[in-house]
């Protein structure tokens, strides 16, 4: 591995100091992507600013009942907390189903949203990329790409990004909170990944100077009635092929409130609006479900290694939702 | 509410120990005695010996699969602080051009991996291929300068695409003592087509790569010209004498050690590219070098198993006799090295078809040499024929089971006309039936709230082979015996049963019995390959011991003592410090005739035998009938494997041969993509070896039922437990879906969708 110079930061504002002075930094978190990319050669950091013993760990209740949640906290500490398991199963079970127990607990909230994809090209250097290099060209296109993209790729990128949390975080409009030395802000969970588009080598809207402090979770009763369900190649320890996170509110049958996003699709967690949308009012069943699903993946791409995955995703949104129904109002 | 991930729980039953043991040692369910030293770190690997002076190897790797270096730089690489130097083909030793195929009369080829000399050329011949090596101070310096040695190409566009090259498949022709690539009983073809009921599927299994919980590993060090490596590998011999051809010493200057082998199922029967790297690379440091391959690098520099593209047609009559039965594969092998695995090996002693045709072609691709994998050849071939053989019995509307037993050959090989020397396939399923339930089949298509449920079955059958153990028994005036021999421990528990075999055959107690192994200064010792490690063992301990007992005996008569009696307590009583007793010789000509004596009988005994072991799996399996996800939830298996020396060990290794076989079927394939030949999943993160989620308690039951044509009655346990597992879970599939998925890995979009 390249030689680095590591520093420990006593605090935010030194953080902040090192990541806009130091040429070459990059925030380290639990390093479960980061060291893994720099051992490929991929991430080439001068400097590794080693963010997990700032105060960011904490995850509290917001007065209006929302929760505050630490860019440092632990994937493990944030899926056992008692309140977000109560409020936001959602959540809870979309990190358990990331990654290994190993993984998980290293990995951080922060870190979780900044993993890079696991595209087989943007990982092998001998190969196209422009992720990797802006108009280096894209081999994956033609090649194995069995987790790639169906919704939202260009020409140019057909990467997925690769969190689970993520896509949780997206249904319930999450907020990410981030401070740079110019001050704080927040962005919207659904704004902070993006599409490829010409330059699928910027997988967010986070600058480059600014760290991630926290995720704002909104009050949300709909959130007691959610569910993630993720489909992938084995067990345990795969990277989903399509996930879905869903939330449902049926009144008289009818379908009073419905929330769906999907992970493992596109490039950013994709929120299922046409869905959404079309659904809202119809009546709470199979076939509406599925109706409505489609309508969604109406503009899905599927390529020799992907178009198995439109059709999984109807049907996995039509079972999470049909499950989600027959739970009731029991959640 | 529950947040973890849903899956199968089972308690596991208490080990079976088996009735009718020979003795008090041989049939117990001893711990492995290496256990302690394993669970506690204190077991070393190739890897770990501590040898002062100690620099470490890094490779550099190809991207390219075929083509020729034009510039290579390596300056900026050798002024990082604390690289020793970096070897390529400019200032690497050139050492003997490697053997160009096998030849079993001279062992020094038989572990050739490839015909690639490396660093001996500037050709490239595989993606991946190592072009350079440094070598460092440390490991962390020797990996950043390997980043900076600057190689350029010229590339020569590969054939990487398997599939596009099957129109220019050769054929391949059985060669005597190896296993059979082909066969023929009466006109297969014409009865074929004769046939009532034909069923004609065709097949595919993927390329896969050896995953070793211990990735491969070299220390070397040369002494002069003698050559010390420390080398996780399953042939002693074969890899001394290989690298005594290459670097042009003598056998008797290559010292290789092999204590601890952290797993390998063929994947280190070969010498491969580290190893002789390695040992360039000490000879020019002039100090020792350790080198420890990536999991990429074992992608890239050890060979896989090869994938396959394959056709079975079975004619049968209405009451489900077998007229005929076709099994036709192509497979690949690499330009530069590699053979065809067996693949219609099981289609000759499976079913007592009328008539059998079995053929194999191959195809040469600019792809990494394909390697022997656990049942190489019968893990890809069973899962054809054993699918096939399932759609039969649903056309006929027969019991798989049933129809099973209904074609089993008597007392003789249908195609070889050779004798069975015991062959219980038909009790192993007639018992796997009982334990498994299958009585309560649940009808086809069975739904069980989300899922289809399914339940499969499928046979095993896998050959017994024995190769030459020189072995030395030692007994010590304390009651000490010691049995000394360069076998191989690779976590399956030899240096446990020769414990217990050495034991029973003297006559003593099994705590005063200690195994010494490992180690090319040792006799030579049987290649840990072919299922056949224990029984070639066997033979020898049970002539070394006979000898032993004769020899006691007479120095029991000496001192007037009866015969029988302790060998301890014989020796002191004659003033003895120990008595050893040789079987076998490692050089000279008593060693030729030893070889000369074990190919004839091997050729002769292939002549009159058919001896394997042999098995039943059955499974349940699970399918969302939304996704596709399929989960095995129920495992059943039955084996004929002989004579049981411990079944603690038999049954974990037949067990980890289901798991592997889980992989088979569910999920591993290695992406190679055509463009470039080039693998594109070197990691355990893609490439899907089954999680623990994905392995149900597997209930294993062995037979224990000795046969009478091995030594001690014993079969070999390493491979058949992989054997048809493949086709177990489609199987099961087919049961639960309607669905016939004749593509490996069994992916959720093969089965729903």
């Amino acid at each position: 591995m390249r030689p680095v110079s590591y520093a420990v930061p006593a605090s935010v504002d030194e953080a902040l100091a090192a990541i806009a002075d130091l040429p070459g930094a990059k925030f380290l978190g639990g390093g479960t992507n980061l060291v893994d990319l720099m051992r490929e050669g991929i991430e080439a950091p001068d400097v590794l600013v080693d963010v997990t013993r700032l105060p960011l760990a904490e995850i509290t209740e917001t007065a209006d009942g929302g929760l505050r949640i630490g860019s440092g906290v632990r994937n493990t500490d944030l899926a056992a907390h008692p309140l977000l398991r109560g409020r936001y199963p959602v959540v809870a079970q979309a990190v358990v189903m990331g990654a290994s127990g190993q993984i998980r607990n290293m990995a951080t909230v922060g870190g979780n949203l900044l993993q890079r994809t696991r595209c087989l090209y943007f990982y092998d250097q001998a190969a196209a990329c422009n992720k990797r290099e802006r108009g280096a060209g894209c081999d994956a296109a033609a090649g194995h790409n069995r987790m790639g993209a169906i919704l939202g790729a260009s020409e140019h990128c057909v990467a997925v990004h690769p969190s689970d949390l993520a896509v949780a975080l997206v249904l319930l409009d999450a907020q990410v909170e981030v401070v740079s030395r110019s001050g704080t802000r927040t962005i919207s969970v659904g704004d902070f990944h993006r599409l490829p588009g010409q330059t699928p080598d910027v997988d967010t809207t986070l600058a480059a100077d600014e760290l991630v402090t926290a995720v704002l979770l909104p009050p949300e009763p709909l959130a007691l009635r959610s569910r993630y369900r993720k489909v992938r190649d084995r067990a345990s320890y795969a990277f989903a092929l399509v996930s879905v996170a869903a939330a449902l509110e049926v009144r008289d049958d009818s379908v009073t409130q419905v929330r769906v996003a999907l992970g493992g699709v596109a490039h950013k967690p994709w929120r299922a609006t046409v869905l959404e949308e079309q659904l809202t009012g119809r009546s709470a069943t199979d076939e509406e479900f599925e109706r409505a699903a489609r309508a969604e993946l109406a503009q899905a791409v599927g390529g020799p290694d992907t178009e198995f995955k439109i059709g999984l995703a109807v049907r996995t949104i039509t079972a999470t939702l049909r499950r989600l129904r027959d739970e009731g109002g029991a959640a | 509410m529950t947040i973890a991930p849903e899956r199968t729980t089972t308690t596991a039953p208490p080990t079976e120990v088996p009735a009718g043991a020979p003795g008090p040692a041989i049939g117990r369910a001893v711990d492995r005695v290496d256990g302690l030293a394993k669970a506690t770190g204190t077991a070393r690997f190739s890897a770990e010996y501590p040898i002062p002076g100690l620099t470490h190897a890094v490779l550099v790797h190809a991207p390219i699969a075929r083509g020729r270096i034009t510039a290579l730089d390596t300056t900026v690489a050798e002024a990082h602080p604390g690289v020793v130097l970096v070897l390529t083909h400019h200032n690497a030793p050139r050492l003997t051009p490697p053997p160009a195929r096998m030849n079993p009369m001279d062992l020094s080829t038989m572990a050739a991996g490839s015909t690639i000399p490396f660093l001996n050329t500037d050709e490239v011949h595989v993606d991946g291929q190592p072009v350079a090596a440094v070598v460092a101070e440390t490991l962390e310096a020797a990996q950043y300068a390997a980043s900076l040695v600057r190689v350029e190409y010229l590339e020569v566009t590969p054939t990487g695409d398997f599939d596009a090259e099957l129109g220019n498949s050769t054929p391949v022709r059985s060669m005597p003592v190896m296993p059979p690539t082909g066969g023929k009983r009466g006109d297969a073809r014409a009865a074929y087509g004769r046939s009532p009921v034909q069923v004609d599927l065709a097949f595919s299994t993927p390329q896969h790569n050896h995953n070793a919980l211990e990735p491969h590993a070299t220390t070397a060090e040369w002494d002069g010209d003698r050559l010390t490596v420390y080398e996780g590998c399953q042939n002693i011999d074969w890899t001394q004498k290989y690298l005594a051809k290459r670097f042009g010493i003598s056998a008797g200057d290559v010292h290789v050690v092999a204590k601890f082998v952290g797993g390998a199922f063929g994947g280190k029967s070969k010498v491969w590219a580290a190893t002789l790297i390695a040992c360039m690379a000490a000879k020019v440091a002039q100090r020792p070098v350790r080198l420890a391959l990536t999991r990429e690098g074992v992608y890239r520099t050890v060979g896989g198993r090869t994938p396959t593209r394959q056709r079975v047609a079975i004619g049968a009559s209405a009451s489900g006799h077998m007229e005929a039965l076709i099994h036709e594969v192509t497979s690949r092998k690499g330009r530069v090295g590699g053979e065809a695995d067996q693949v219609v090996a099981c289609s000759l002693d499976l079913y007592d078809a009328a008539t059998i045709l079995a053929e194999q072609r191959i195809v040469e691709l600019d792809l990494m040499p394909n390697t022997a994998m656990r049942a190489p050849g019968e893990a890809q071939g069973s899962f054809a024929v054993e699918s096939a053989v399932d759609e039969l019995a649903v056309v006929l509307g027969l019991d798989p089971v049933d129809l099973r037993l209904r074609n089993q050959p008597g007392e003789r090989s249908p195609v070889h006309g050779t004798r069975y020397s015991h062959r219980r396939l038909a009790q192993t399923l007639e018992r796997g039936r009982d334990l498994f339930g299958w009585a309560d089949r649940p009808a086809p298509g069975t739904r069980d709230g989300k899922d289809l449920v399914g339940w499969g079955v499928a046979a095993a059958i896998h050959p017994s082979w024995e190769f030459i153990a020189n072995v030395q028994l030692t007994v010590d005036a304390t009651g000490g015996v010691t049995l000394a021999c360069a076998f191989h421990e690779m976590g399956m528990g030899t240096a446990t049963v020769v414990g217990q075999m050495v034991a029973d055959c003297l006559d003593v107690p099994l705590e005063r019995v200690t195994a010494v192994y490992g180690d090319s200064d040792l006799p030579m010792g049987p290649g840990a390959g072919g299922s056949g490690q224990t029984a070639s063992l066997a033979a020898s301990i049970e002539r070394a011991c006979r000898a032993m007992r004769k020899r006691l005996d007479s120095l029991s008569d000496r001192v007037g003592m009866p015969d029988g009696s302790d060998p301890g307590e014989v020796l002191s009583r004659a003033g003895e410090g120990s008595l050893t007793v040789e079987v076998g010789a490692d050089s000279g000509p008593r060693a030729t005739w030893g070889q000369v004596r074990f190919l004839s009988k091997m050729v002769l005994d292939s002549r009159r035998w058919m001896k394997a072991a042999t098995g039943a799996h059955f499974c349940e399996v699970r399918v969302d009938a939304d996704t596709g996800e399929l989960r095995v939830t129920r495992w059943t298996s039955v084996f004929d494997v002989g004579r049981v020396v411990n079944p603690k060990t038999t049954h974990s290794q037949l067990r980890g041969g289901i798991v592997m076989g889980l992989g088979l079927a569910m999920g591993e394939e290695t992406l190679i993509d055509t463009r470039s030949a080039r693998i594109m999943n070197p990691s355990l993160a893609e490439y899907h070896v089954p999680v623990h989620a994905d392995v149900p308690h597997l209930d294993i039951h062995t037979l224990d039922d000795p046969d009478p044509q091995m030594p001690l009655g014993i079969l070999g346990a390493g491979e058949v437990g992989i054997v048809g597992v493949g086709a177990a879970v489609a199987n099961a599939v087919r049961h639960a879906t309607g669905r016939r998925v004749t593509d490996l890995p069994l992916t959720l979009d093969r089965i729903v969708g």
